[in-house]
């Protein structure tokens, strides 16, 4: 229809048209070039689009992933950030949705919107010492940036990962830990809250990791990505190691619909986390920590 | 306020309503407007002005609403119902994609609503403050809905000024009423002979042409000032709004939120008559049997959401706001304070249509008074 039969009501507040390009409600192809188990309970998908993007992501960003007919779930990317023409995502089942993506064999189709969301502060890193630390699962939106600190690694000083996990059956990407350890590009500390028969390594939550970090507190920035309970204490825990709460970086979890900052599902007290997150400085939603269930 | 300054006020006569009704059918618009309906003044389309509630006026107080009559030969003397415009731009539930299988793969397409032409005659000035809240969030964001922008831009606006006010109005407060000066089309205000009509937009006053109007008389418009003033100036209810959103982000542990939250049952009446709250769930609905001719095997649907619902804050195993409290905290916090730093907008314009249908008669004036005394 014309704009002079619109209303003005509608059109003196600027409604906008349909936006230029493809709707953001729509998902795009793709299909399962891979499969692996990276866990007990992890499987990571490499993707190749139907129609490849132009542009790559940024590490802490995340894809709205549809197994179609069962419902969509945002998840984290978890691949190279380099490699453009695959997309990495490692997936936990625990609801519908996520059983049926990490059940999907290669072949299989799975829609995708995204990427959405704020990413890993990779420059305000530049120059200084870098501290990762992850719990669980929390290390597969972490990935990216530790891919990311390799590329560039001169522009680094020392980069830690602190990486805890329950039991040592859950260690994520274990591989590849051990081969950046080796390297010695990256210094490593594993722990698990369960060892088992075998396990030599260290045994406590990933707090107790935090003095062993090789950094130099002042000119640290940290990432911490992990369930809730376990970055409030890891925050205390770097803040007693000396690392200010504006150089502490966190990726938060809601429940996200959208993804698009309209379905107001992810609401954490003044931010949305899709639109204004995953990933905050810890300044920013500090005061939310004071507080439970908001 | 926004816009040009509506043009000056005409005098249509109460026996030619019914050609405003016309001229806006003629244009193509299915034309809605209050409608008194099991007990309530509901929107609905209405093709006579005889339809419309004549000699009605509603008493509003926490958790009850009773139409009854005033005596007048009025029209539009009911303030508001539970209804909005909300569900007119934002559906209560529809359908976003379509998703069919297609060789090994699938076929994702998007089912842009057919839009047709709505006026909607009756819009309170609080009405139109919620429409420019929804429109913030809906359009003005990074990702613009297209299926709110669709309904939106046909969409033809009649709002009529309050000459009076429900006990549970408090839009002074708020700063969004009782007069509509942005975001109609036409504006009506009733008096005992007729109308003032004004237009607030090219189309209002392609439309005003068509209407067999006369200049308003000095008298008429004096009246209507009068009449505006009053009904500010009496108005029941007060919300204080210069401490917000402070107040609250000082208050989230105050003993109030355990007290409202015995007394809320968590029903979601608020967020649903409310005309600004766009929570909103999707889900993909897989259609049984074999695949239709148009070979479609599963739909993603949206449809309102309340954060009074336990699924709201669910992740996984884990439910972030698990007590009635905690919810009614997020939805007043949000409502009165996280709105703003989210939106540059207050999420309330004072309507009190969550006062009146909560069941239980909560009233959020009431609770922000509370919540600035020191709790105990």
């Amino acid at each position: 229809m014309s704009m002079a039969a619109e209303g003005a009501a509608s059109a003196a507040a600027g409604v906008a048209g349909k936006p230029a390009g493809p709707d953001p409600w729509l998902p795009r192809l793709g299909r399962i070039v891979s499969r692996r188990r990276d866990s007990r309970d992890a499987w990571t998908l490499e993707i190749r689009e139907q129609i490849p993007q132009s542009a790559s992501f940024r590490p802490g960003q995340f894809n709205m992933l549809t197994a179609f007919g069962i419902g969509e779930v945002p998840i984290s990317l978890s691949g190279d950030p380099a490699a453009m023409d695959r997309l990495i995502h490692t997936i936990r089942p625990v609801g519908p949705v996520s059983t049926a993506l990490a059940q999907m064999r290669p072949g299989a189709a799975i829609g995708l919107r995204g990427p959405f969301g704020s990413g890993w502060p990779l420059r305000q890193a530049v120059g200084g010492d870098v501290l990762v630390v992850a719990g669980g699962l929390g290390l597969a939106p972490l990935r990216p940036v530790l891919y990311a600190l390799l590329a560039g690694r001169e522009r680094y000083g020392r980069i830690t990962l602190l990486y805890g996990s329950r039991s040592p059956d859950d260690v994520l990407f274990h591989r590849e830990i051990v081969s950046w350890s080796r390297r010695q590009r990256i210094e490593v500390h594993v722990t698990v809250d369960h060892a088992a028969s075998g396990w030599d390594g260290h045994v406590g939550v990933v707090t107790t990791l935090v003095p062993r970090a090789q950094c130099e507190p002042q000119r640290t920035v940290a990432l911490v990505c992990g369930p809730e309970v376990m970055m409030r204490l890891t925050v205390a825990a770097l803040h007693a190691h000396g690392i200010p709460h504006e150089a502490i970086y966190l990726s938060m979890e809601r429940n996200m619909k959208c993804a698009l900052g309209l379905c107001g599902r992810c609401q954490l007290q003044s931010v949305l986390v899709c639109r204004d997150g995953p990933v905050f400085r810890y300044d920013r939603v500090r005061g939310l920590f004071a507080h439970k269930e908001l | 306020m926004t816009g040009a300054k509506p043009a000056p006020a005409q005098f249509l006569a109460r026996a030619d309503l019914q050609r405003l009704l016309e001229a806006l059918r003629a244009r193509g618009y299915r034309v809605m407007g209050p409608v008194p309906r099991d007990g309530a003044v509901v929107f609905d389309e209405v093709r006579s002005v005889d339809e419309l509630p004549r000699g009605l006026r509603e008493a509003q107080e926490p958790g009850r609403y009773r139409l009854e009559p005033n005596g007048r030969d009025t029209v539009f003397d009911v303030v508001n119902g539970p209804g909005s415009l909300k569900p007119y731009v934002f559906a209560p539930r529809e359908k976003l994609l379509q998703v069919e299988p297609e060789g090994r793969s699938f076929r994702a397409q998007e089912l842009h609503p057919d839009a047709p032409k709505l006026a909607v005659i009756g819009v309170r000035a609080c009405d139109l403050a919620a429409l420019s809240v929804q429109d913030r969030i809906f359009l003005e964001g990074r990702y613009p809905d297209s299926y709110y922008a669709a309904r939106r831009r046909q969409l033809f606006l009649v709002a009529v000024n309050c000459t009076r006010s429900a006990s549970t109005c408090f839009c002074v407060s708020m700063a969004t009423g009782p007069e509509a000066t942005q975001g109609f089309d036409l504006a009506l205000t009733e008096q005992e002979w007729g109308f003032l009509v004004r237009a607030g937009s090219a189309l209002g006053r392609e439309v005003q042409q068509a209407l067999p109007l006369t200049p308003a008389p000095e008298a008429a418009l004096a009246r209507e000032r009068t009449s505006l003033e009053t009904c500010a100036a009496t108005m029941q209810r007060k919300l204080e709004t210069a401490d917000l959103p402070e107040v609250l982000y000082r208050n989230l542990e105050h003993p109030r939120w355990h007290d409202v939250g015995s007394r809320c049952l968590s029903c979601g009446n608020c967020t649903m008559v409310c005309p600004t709250c766009f929570c909103h769930d999707e889900k993909d609905e897989p259609l049984l049997g074999e695949p239709d001719e148009a070979g479609v095997r599963s739909v993603r649907v949206r449809e309102w959401d309340s954060c009074f619902n336990r699924e709201h804050a669910q992740v996984y195993g884990l439910n972030y706001r698990p007590k009635i409290e905690d919810r009614y905290r997020q939805w007043l916090v949000h409502k009165l304070a996280s709105w703003i730093d989210q939106f540059g907008t207050s999420g309330c314009v004072g309507c009190g249509r969550c006062i009146t249908w909560c069941p239980v008669g909560i009233d959020l004036t009431e609770e922000m008074r509370a919540l600035r005394e020191p709790g105990a």
